[in-house]
């Protein structure tokens, strides 16, 4: 069986990622792994990309990161509902 | 003459209380418009106010609240005329060009940048570069953005996700793979030139 390249090993990666490659390809898929510098760092940072926009969301809830309200948002709401 | 508040009164206020931010949040990413989330979330708390009969608790009511803002929000997409026109096809993909990796005929990588030598906690710390990655996030096109903010951010299952948008399970998980990948480009720009 031939070798994936690169590109098949990067088309690969959401199935990776969700352990849905078949077990002959996920074979194939680590094998290139093994001897690829290039696609280690891709995926590396694919999963940095996934965890850190993640990571960058929940922040945005945080403190100093809260995201505003407009002013008179809720109590339009609270108006609204006792119409 | 004003009613007494009812004990429902009381606590749905709480509850407008407590998930107006999170809610405004998910619609912002959602919308990418700060004026029409606002509208988004008013109209899901009317929708919940007056749906509250049927809800059976048995998802937590924050939960609840969130899948109505949501719907209230693919609803206000699917009436964007690029979404509509692109929501069966994969043409869309065209729009992320240069983001997407390029190979040599024999499919290796075209362009190799050095790994990433942070690690996510450290990169999470660093307030600025969160703030650009949610930026970053919203400068995708519309049909990615939507995936991946469902699949990545809402943390929803594909088949939830292929439901909600009216796609096909392999057809969410290819636009969300390409969404990460524009986006690992992007960041990885980001980070090269904060380096430099």
């Amino acid at each position: 069986m031939s070798p994936l390249t690169c590109h098949e090993v990067i088309d690969f990666l959401g199935a990776y990622f969700d352990e849905e490659l078949a077990p002959e390809v996920r074979a194939r898929f680590d094998e290139h792994v093994a001897v690829c510098p290039a696609c280690v760092a891709y995926i590396d940072g694919y999963r940095k990309t996934v965890a850190l926009a993640r990571r960058a969301a929940a922040r945005e809830g945080e403190g100093e990161d809260e995201g505003e309200v407009p002013t008179g948002l809720i109590a339009a709401i609270l108006a609204a509902t006792h119409r | 003459m004003v009613p007494e508040p009812t004990d429902r009164d009381t606590d749905f206020a709480a509850l407008v209380r407590g998930h107006t931010a999170p809610l405004l949040r998910t619609c912002r990413r959602l919308l990418d418009d700060d004026s029409e989330a606002a509208d988004a979330v008013q109209e899901s708390f009317l929708s919940a106010y007056a749906s509250l009969g049927t809800y059976r608790g048995d998802a937590k009511l924050s939960t609840w609240i969130h899948r109505i803002a949501v719907n209230a929000c693919l609803m206000r997409l699917r009436r964007r005329a690029a979404f509509m026109a692109s929501a069966e096809t994969d043409d869309c993909d065209q729009a992320l060009g240069s983001l997407l990796p390029s190979y040599s005929r024999t499919g290796h990588r075209r362009e190799v940048q050095p790994a990433w030598t942070e690690a996510v906690d450290e990169l999470a710390e660093r307030r600025e570069l969160c703030g650009r990655v949610r930026e970053l996030v919203q400068s995708l096109p519309e049909p990615h953005r939507t995936v991946l903010v469902l699949r990545d951010l809402e943390e929803l299952s594909t088949e939830e996700t292929a439901a909600l948008l009216g796609l096909r399970t392999n057809a969410v998980k290819t636009r969300l793979h390409r969404a990460r990948q524009a986006l690992r480009t992007m960041l990885e720009r980001e980070l090269i030139e904060g380096a430099a």
